[in-house]
């Protein structure tokens, strides 16, 4: 009847894996945000799936706690780069102080 | 009153029928109620310590919301402090209440039990701790508000709630509201740019281990059918799995994402960014802290929702517990600057935990328990002196300015020096027995190897210890340390080359060698370099008493038995 | 749930409800992954959020697809809704969205990283893709989904197992306001109660 869970699966998996090579390569900091944001749609995606598989409401009930958790992470980081742009702004370019590693 | 209510609230709903077993599988009488409606009784003396920092958080802010502007400066931090002693009596009498069962209330998603108290009293401690030592930095800095002690107590609310966490979702809540709380406080320094950056740094990296974790705990709850560490359990012990791909998978990610919590290597590089480049008194907190939460989490889930799968987090576990002892040893000989160098020794400190963790036996987890417990009074207080003789602004992180410490502030330097030499291993400090629990419980399950991997770490992170105890007590007038201005400062490295003697000629070689910095500046820098005039290093009040504490209880924890007897109390889990 | 809806109005039973579940997660999966790709291969951030709007709308398109309609409205409404444009917000004010701007210098050892990642993630397909059919873990713990309104059953399952992590989601919350008090504050104290060099620093920035 429906299309059967390890497609789901498999499809959250290359998403998840997309977000997170994305955040590796990427060197904007907003655009790593973002791939942080589809890793964690991934982690939902494969929460519904196993709900639906496992015919059990947990799953469901964990994605709106992934949902909440992301929101409050969203402003929290976004005030924090915006944050960071303004210290930098108010540096000049040469003092830039960039820690290693 | 409040007694009534807290006892009548003790209840769990009956759904599965398995949340209230004790440990013996003994129904508890008045603990379980079998109510199946909507209504939720919620015990709160379970969470209560919790809930006291909690509360007091949002009574700080209310405070300061009701308050004119800024008119009581040092309020704040006596009510954080006083905050933090309610909810380590809030813990002492969780103690004496629980007793050796344990029960999982509020709709199973908590644990009560000896366990989360120990972390109760933990991060109490811990949240007493960083109140006192952080009033003076703040203020001295122009950074001091309500918002740094509101942040304190907060994450300290994240951390109890991780040990107390009786399901993954329970955890990962807990774990985000800690995470979450951390970096906005590594980015608190509003003037200095890599207090930003580390408050980035740690939110991407810890944001994705944060994402790792949660794609594990989806794929634990899969393979399950639950996220709660009974239910897990249960179900492991009842069924054989024959495609076991899934938990595998779920088991690793949930190891990775709690490895980066608690700084393990390979997933430590984010550390000595953000732990030079948080406000000093913050990052002991945040070491101590994260650490003792991040080792209750994978304590749960690994000896206690995933122990029927020893077989396969062993070898995991052991082999990240090498890396992390021998990679934290190296790479903290290498570094010049002293945050950094904690940041590389705290690593290698959590190897020793993971090595009480791989041994899987009761005996390791009291010695990581008695460890994480003994090292939150060391770390705190180390990262405290090094706030106090870094200077305003954070000017002096670099070996030199620890330099001659001893003739300056002969009692800051013994403090620091038995942080040290606690951190060493010596004998008659916590730090010994600590490591000494440790490795008898990895020897008690055979593991000879790992047992002298960590002694041969500990043995290797002596140098560096010992090298920063030789330069306090080092005169001023021998050699002269870098310049701060002086950026290529190999000279700090070679400074205490000389001034250890011959015994650290290997070493001098070994950082130079890692370190391909231009030596040559430096030997030139010490030549021409003439120590400024030295201001007299001010020791507020509230920061000596703060280490007068950490220092007696480090001896205090190394020559009697009190605090083990308590963390092998604290080892029965459900 | 569409491939009911679609079943009971065609009449033509369960041949063609098979097929519209499959369109259905085809076209989700499309637009998850072209937005995914999206999002990291683009190199104006206005217009990878703009891609990852679209993956969004295409995980609560799955969403739908595996009767999750309460989830899916959520995920549309907060993600989209109010994460995306907070990205669009912050992306405007700090006008980043021509320059690449300066992020903290990836290090050499992320490269490799990211390849040990992405055989990580091959295995991980491997693993996933080979369970065909789910017999392994305990079937509703938590209450089953069957029988009743996806609401009312996620609204029961929260307010009571999961009461507690939905009230400590309020510490969450409060920690939102105070970093963003912290982190968007200026300078914490007034003029008059900073050295004239202070001072001095304040009025240059």
């Amino acid at each position: 009847m429906t299309v059967p869970g390890a497609w789901y699966l498999v499809l959250a998996a290359v998403l998840f894996g997309i977000g997170a090579t994305g955040l590796l390569v990427r060197r904007n900091v907003l655009v790593m945000f973002m791939c942080i944001e589809l890793m964690l749609n991934a982690v939902n995606l494969t929460f519904v799936t196993f709900a639906r598989l496992l015919d059990d409401i947990g799953g469901q009930a964990s994605v709106f706690f992934v949902l909440v958790v992301a929101a409050a992470e969203v402003v929290v980081g976004l005030a924090i780069i915006v944050a960071m742009f303004r210290r930098r702004a108010a540096a000049t370019a040469d003092e830039i102080h960039i820690l290693k590693g | 009153m409040i007694q009534s209510v807290l006892f009548a609230g003790v209840g769990h709903l009956a759904q599965s029928g398995s949340g209230c077993l004790g440990p013996n599988g003994t129904s508890i009488t008045g603990l379980c109620t079998s109510d199946n409606s909507l209504h939720m009784p919620v015990a709160y003396r379970s969470i209560l310590p919790m809930l006291v920092l909690f509360i007091g958080a949002l009574v700080l802010l209310l405070v300061s919301a009701l308050l004119s502007k800024r008119s009581r400066p040092g309020l704040y931090p006596v009510l954080s402090t006083a905050v933090g002693l309610a909810a380590l009596v809030a813990s002492v009498w969780e103690w004496y209440d629980v007793g050796n069962r344990g029960v999982s209330t509020i709709g199973g998603q908590i644990f009560y039990d000896r366990f989360s108290v120990f972390f109760g009293v933990v991060v109490s401690v811990t949240v007493v701790l960083a109140s006192l030592v952080s009033d003076s930095y703040l203020r001295r800095e122009g950074l001091d508000g309500v918002e740094a002690y509101a942040l304190i107590l907060l994450a300290g609310t994240g951390a109890v709630l991780m040990a107390e966490a009786a399901g993954l979702i329970m955890l990962f809540l807990g774990l985000e509201i800690m995470s979450i709380a951390l970096y906005v406080m590594a980015a608190y320094h509003r003037r200095r740019t890599e207090s930003g950056e580390a408050g980035f740094k740690y939110f991407i990296l810890g944001s994705f281990s944060s994402a790792i974790f949660l794609y594990g705990v989806a794929l634990t709850y899969g393979a399950t059918g639950s996220t709660r560490f009974q239910d897990i359990a249960g179900y492991l012990a009842r069924n054989t799995l024959v495609h076991d791909g899934v938990l595998l998978a779920g088991m690793a990610l949930l190891i990775v994402g709690l490895g980066f919590k608690v700084a393990a290597v390979p997933f430590h590089f984010w550390t000595p960014d953000v732990y030079q480049g948080s406000p000093t008194p913050f990052t002991g907190y945040m070491a101590a802290l994260a650490k003792a939460a991040g080792f209750a989490g994978l304590l749960r889930t690994l000896t206690g929702a995933l122990s029927s799968q020893q077989a396969n987090w062993r070898p995991v576990i052991w082999l990240i517990a090498v890396l992390t002892l021998l990679i934290g040893s190296v790479m903290a000989i290498a570094q010049r600057d002293l945050k950094r160098m904690m940041a590389y020794s705290s690593i290698s400190q959590a190897g020793y935990v993971l090595v009480g963790l791989q041994a899987g036996s009761a005996a390791g987890t009291a010695g990581s328990l008695f460890y994480l417990f003994t090292y939150a009074f060391v770390i705190v207080g180390t990262f405290a002196v090094l706030g106090l003789i870094q200077g305003p602004g954070e000017a002096r992180n670099d070996l030199g300015a620890i330099r001659g410490l001893a003739r300056r502030r002969p009692g800051l330097a013994m403090a620091m020096l038995v942080f040290l030499l606690a951190q060493a291993g010596v004998p008659l400090t916590s730090g010994f027995l600590a490591k000494f629990y440790v490795i008898e419980a990895s020897v008690q399950r055979g593991q000879y190897p790992l047992a002298i991997i960590a002694m041969l770490a500990a043995a290797i992170a002596a140098f560096f210890y010992l090298r920063i105890a030789l330069l306090m007590y080092a005169g001023e007038g021998e050699a002269a340390g870098p310049a701060p201005a002086l950026e290529p400062a190999g000279g700090g490295a070679e400074a205490a080359g000389e001034a250890a003697g011959e015994a650290f000629v290997a070493d001098g070689a070994l950082t130079a060698g890692l370190q391909p910095v231009p030596s040559l500046d430096g030997a030139t820098a010490t030549l021409t370099w003439e120590p400024p005039p030295e201001e007299r290093i001010a020791i507020p009040p509230a920061v000596a008493a703060t280490l007068a504490i950490c220092v007696v209880f480090t001896i205090a924890a190394g020559v009697s038995s009190p605090i083990i007897d308590f963390a092998r109390h604290a080892t029965a889990m459900i | 749930m569409t491939a009911a809806l679609l079943a009971a109005a065609t009449g033509s039973g369960a041949h063609l409800a098979h097929a519209s579940a499959w369109a259905v997660f085809g076209v989700g999966a499309a637009l998850i992954l072209t937005g995914a790709f999206g999002v990291v291969l683009l190199r104006n951030p206005v217009h990878s959020a703009l891609m990852l709007v679209i993956t969004l709308i295409g995980v609560a398109l799955e969403f739908i697809d595996e009767s999750a309609d309460f989830l899916a409205a959520v995920q549309i409404i907060v993600y989209a809704g109010a994460i995306v444009i907070l990205f669009l917000f912050v992306i405007m004010f700090l006008a980043v969205d021509r320059r690449e701007p300066a992020a903290p210098e990836p290090t050499r050892a992320q490269r490799p990283l990211a390849v040990l990642l992405g055989l990580v993630a091959l295995a991980e397909l491997l693993i996933l893709s080979r369970v065909q059919h789910w017999s392994s873990g305990a079937h509703h713990v938590a209450g089953s989904l069957k029988g009743g309104e996806d609401v009312q059953k996620l609204g029961e399952s929260i307010f009571t197992r999961y009461l507690l992590p939905f009230e400590m989601t309020a510490a969450l919350l409060v920690i939102a306001v105070v970093a963003a008090v912290v982190l968007s504050r200026r300078h914490g104290r007034v003029a008059a109660e900073m050295s004239p060099a202070e001072q001095e620093e304040a009025t240059l920035r």
